[in-house]
Order: structure tokens, then sequence, then C-alpha cells
């Protein structure tokens, strides 16, 4: 029966049937009604890995048996359920541990990396505020981090938001001069999750090792998918996302170096959990999915990074053989390959989206957010506001195929230039009108 | 070699099980009428704006997100018998200059004045943050007709030079 379904699924694909061994779970498909399954067929290709990213399949096998029989609660020390799921939950964080060369001691385990980076910022500044009061940041942070930023700043913190170069990278000697004798804690993200560029991790965590300050980073695009030692890298907290490594949604971990020992006040009350940091039952199996996407993710980190760079050079190739006046937002060498944010000049994101409906992507356009404002990561690069409107992301994963990049490449370059047949704007500029000269009607 | 076919295996598994050229999916958000003027835009174009019976609105500002041209031509009935546009713009916006221009066609200069936002929000059922697009529409209209009223009150060379884009200021007739 099950044989059948695949083979049926496989003829369907175009490809001749193959024998698969039978414990891979995702064929099962349930019975459905005929407006289900085609409701079902009719589903975009998934460009938007930075958002989140699918379940790997063996991520999913790991964590079902936590899910049906062995569903104890791992704080239970006195019988065999509670025995199995602190195991799994250990072996889970040696995982987590080997992933960025740290200790298994060092890992605590949180809902995900907003949480993560709520602990980071608010719970060391908060620990060493009798002496120390002022944090650095950058302005292309993810938005918990700028927030948490905020609420220190109302608790009579000082907050210095650095800015950064064109190329969306941190100007090192601007960092240097931030620094006070007052400076408890940096907070830099490693791979920014709009525009993909990686920041000098090593090296800021060279400078503030020096001073005797604490760097954290949000490393939730970065882990998985670039290497990272946390001791080479002089790093003191990392916050890490489940569902950005092919894990599942709704955990995460952030790493707290012991060796120089960082103090963090928790931010959660309770039983006193996760070394007293993060208190609350784990749940065992997001922590048990967690753990295979990090060792997923250290196998197949290599081949990952080579398939999608090269799948992501096809694509802005292709686009820029085709399309004229576009922009790559960001630093073009030091960036992760599988983030492509491009700026497709006098065409506007949200309607370039809608052009390209059978894709889920996502734009920096004022549009697509509820508050009309466009992203402040792009206006920190500094780039024309026309231009934040007009830019898309393009999200490149494990699991894109070559031909997903293919056919994205071929509808954008149809519907941008459909799109600039009907703009105002490019009009102008075939007229060679200078459209900085035009003195425009204010809203 | 073989590894490589797992993965390509498992790629295949995680995806969904469609071929890349199927059916467009369904775009939930938005209303029917919006993706209809989206996809078939009427009266996508330019008119030619040195003529004396064109009128020419240019609304909006590319820093906001959102630029009309509306384009006018009125025949020597008084009526606007042809009317044509350009966005730069999100979905909405476009749908909204398209209906825009629809309407104003065959109306008197007049009537096309009373032509509001509110109008254009309820056809097209515009959420409230997307009212904007609408309220843009309407000042691209009055924008066209207010040049064109200009260009009228001037003498023929006047008019030629008055291609309502040096300066597109914001009109109000009211």
């Amino acid at each position: 029966m099950l044989r059948k379904t695949l083979q049926a699924a496989a003829s369907r694909l175009g490809s001749a049937p193959r024998q698969v061994p039978l414990r891979l779970s995702t064929v099962a498909r349930p019975a459905q009604d005929h407006a289900d399954k085609q409701k079902e067929e009719l589903r975009p290709l998934y460009m938007d890995v930075q958002a989140t990213t699918p379940m790997d399949p063996r991520v999913l096998d790991a964590m079902l048996p936590y899910l049906v029989g062995s569903y104890g609660n791992p704080h239970s020390r006195t019988h065999a359920y509670g025995w199995e799921s602190e195991a799994a939950v250990e072996k889970a964080r040696q995982k987590v541990a080997d992933l960025i060369a740290a200790d298994p001691r060092e890992i605590i385990f949180t809902s995900g990396a907003t949480e993560s980076n709520n602990i980071a910022v608010k719970g060391v500044a908060r620990f060493y505020k009798q002496r120390k009061k002022h944090v650095i940041t950058t302005q292309t942070e993810h938005k918990c981090v700028l927030d948490s930023c905020r609420a220190l700043e109302a608790e009579g913190f000082a907050v210095t938001y650095l800015p950064v170069k064109s190329n969306g990278l941190l100007d090192l000697k601007v960092l240097e001069q931030a620094f006070r004798p007052e400076t408890s804690l940096v907070s830099i993200m490693a791979v920014n999750n709009e525009i993909g560029v990686v920041q000098p991790i090593a090296e800021i965590g060279g400078l503030c090792r020096e001073r005797k300050v604490f760097f954290h980073t949000d490393a939730a695009q970065a882990v998985g998918k670039l290497p990272l030692d946390v001791n080479a890298m002089n790093i003191d907290l990392m916050s890490i996302s489940g569902h950005k490594l092919y894990g599942p949604k709704g955990v995460g971990a952030i790493f707290v170096q012991r060796r120089p020992r960082v103090r963090v006040e928790a931010l959660q009350s309770g039983g006193g959990q996760e070394r007293g940091l993060r208190s609350g039952t784990v749940p065992t199996h997001l922590v048990v999915g967690l753990g295979a996407a990090c060792a997923i993710s250290q196998q197949e980190m290599e081949y990952d990074h080579k398939r999608i760079s090269s799948l992501a050079k096809c694509f802005i190739d292709k686009i820029m053989e085709n399309v004229s006046d576009v922009h790559l937002n960001g630093d073009l060498e030091r960036r992760y390959p599988g983030c492509v944010n491009l700026s497709f000049a006098f065409v506007e994101g949200e309607s370039l989206l809608m052009a390209l409906k059978d894709v889920a992507l996502s734009s920096g356009s004022a549009c697509t957010s509820a508050s009309l404002e466009p992203s402040y990561v792009l206006r920190a690069l500094g780039i024309n506001e026309d231009l934040a409107h007009s830019s898309i992301r393009f999200g490149l994963g494990r699991f894109t195929t070559e031909r997903e990049v293919y056919y994205t490449a071929e509808k954008c370059i149809q519907h941008v230039k459909r799109l600039r047949e009907m703009s105002p704007l490019w009009e102008m500029v075939q007229e060679g009108i200078d459209l900085k000269s035009i003195q425009w009607s204010q809203h | 070699m073989l590894y490589g076919l797992y993965m390509a295996f498992l790629r295949r598994l995680s995806c969904p099980l469609l071929s890349v050229c199927r059916q467009p999916s369904v775009l939930a958000d938005y209303h029917k009428n919006v993706i209809d003027h989206y996809e078939n835009p009427r009266n996508v174009g330019a008119l030619d704006k040195e003529d004396s019976k064109v009128g020419t609105g240019l609304v909006g500002a590319p820093a906001c997100g959102d630029v009309m041209k509306l384009q006018i031509k009125v025949d020597d009935d008084g009526r606007i018998a042809d009317a044509k546009f350009k966005t730069f713009g999100c979905g909405s916006a476009i749908a909204s200059s398209s209906l825009a221009t629809e309407w104003v066609k065959g109306k008197t200069i007049d009537e096309a004045l009373k032509i509001k936002n509110s109008d254009i929000a309820n056809e097209l059922c515009l959420p409230p943050v997307k009212l904007h697009c609408s309220m843009l529409a309407e000042d691209a209209i009055k924008a066209a007709l207010s040049n064109y009223r200009e260009k009228q009150k001037k003498g023929p060379k006047e008019q030629q030079q008055d291609t309502g884009l040096k300066t597109a200021v914001h009109h109000h007739l009211r």
C-alpha cells in the first residue's frame, strides 16, 4: 500500500519509481477529498528562507517518538519517562554545543532567538547595572534587540546605536570610538536577516575581549550555515533559532560563556530549570528537533554552502543580464549567499510581489509593512527611499531546486519589464528627465 | 554520488508535491477587484502631454513609494474622451488609478471632479491601510483636470510648454 503510494507520487513527478526504506515518515498521506487536494496543490514556490525554513524530514523523524510514546517531563526525576526525556535533552544539548564548538553546560534552551536576545541584552545589562550602564548595538539589528535596548533606555541605561556603512558592514573604528569605561555589552548580529551581510564577528570579539566588554551576537541566520567557533571568535553570548536551520518553530537556545563567566539576570522566574537562567519545562520534542537540526547542519554545511552559492550566483547573473538598473543591497563579498536582496529601480516592491504570485517572497517596501514605513535596515544603508520601496528579498536554502530558481528569475524579469512599462518614473528616465529635479507633491 | 542522490530524493520529499508551472496560488489577502485591475489594467499608457486638449496630473513621491501620473484628453463637447495612467506603487495603487481612468471616461470635467476617494475605496474594497492609494488617485484626477483648465486659460504657445511635469504641485479644486 505504501509502495503503491510512493510509486504514484514518483510517477507524478515524472521519475522512475524507487525503492524507499519504509522508515521515512513523510510519504504517508492521509485520505483527502478532492477539493482539499486541489487546494494543497496550489502552493507557491518557497523562496523566503530567512523568514523560516521547512523542517528537514530527518528532524521530524527524530522528534516523533517524543510526541507519542516518550512524553515524559525531563525534570521528573523519579521515573523512566523523566529519565529518558532528560537523556534526550542532554543529547540534543551536546549536538547544539558541537555545532558552535561550545561546552554543553554553556547551552540554555529557550523558546526562540527572540527570547535568547531578550535574555542576553536585558539579563546582562541588568546584572552589571551597578557599575556599568552603557550598551552598544547597531542600527540594523533585529527588532527584538532594538526593542530590548529601548526597554533598557527606559530603565536608565545609555544605548549607542552604531551606524553601518553603505554596504551594511560595521566600521570597526566607529565601534572602537563608541566604547566607554561603563560599557557592559556589545550586541551585533552575525548575518543580517534582510540583506545577508556577514559582520566581522571575530574582530569585534577581539576588540570586546581586550576591553573586558561582553560580546553578544544574534546568530539566528548564521548558525548551521557558516562555521562558528565561540572561543576562537571571543563570543560571550549567542542566540540560536530552531526554525532558521530546518528545525521546529518555538525553540531556540542561548550560548552563555563560562570562561570568562558571564552573569545573567534571569527574565523568567520559576523552578530554576536550565541553570536558573530560564525556568520552565524544557519541551523535549522541540529540543530534540533542534539538536537533530544542528547535527544535520554540521554535516551538510559545506555541501549546502557550495550548492546555495552556485544557485545564488546563477540567479543574480541571470537577472542582471536581462534587467537594467538592479541593485544588490549589501556588501558583495562579505555576505551569506542564500540571502539575495535586490532593488529593482522604478518598480515598487509590493506590486512585483503581487506579480510573482506563485513564489513566496518578501519585500522591504512600505506597502508590505503594517506601519507603511520602508525597511529600517535598508534605510540604515543610506540607499534612496524609492529604492528601499523597490526591494525584494529572495531566500535560497537547502531544499531550493535549480528549477525553482530559474522559474523565479524568469518570472521576475518578465514582470519587472511589464511593471516598468506601467511606471511613470521609468518613462521619465527614458525621456532623460532627472528624477531628483522634480518637486514632488508630498502626502 | 549515492549521497547526492539521497539528498536529491530528500529534497523532493520535503518540497510540496507539485511541479513548478502549475496554476498560480490564491492571493488570499487581495480583493478580486484589485487583482482584476492589477492583472488586466485598463488604459495604461501615455497621451501627448503637449497636446492642448490633454491635461496631465503627476502626484505622489518616489520616497513615499507611490507616484501616479494620470492624463485626460477632453473633446470639443467638454467630455473626457480618453484617459491614460502610469503608476509606481503597490497593487492597490495600480488598481485605484486604473479604476480612476475608467470612471473619468465619458464624464464632463465637473462630473469628474465629483469622483471621491471613498467611491474608489469601496469599489475595490480597500482595507484601511490602503486607503491612501484611493486618496492619491482622487488627487491625480484633480491634478489632471486642473492642469487642463490652466492650459485652456493660457495661449496656444504656452500650452505646449505646460506639460504638467516641471512641478508636480498638489492641486485641490473645491
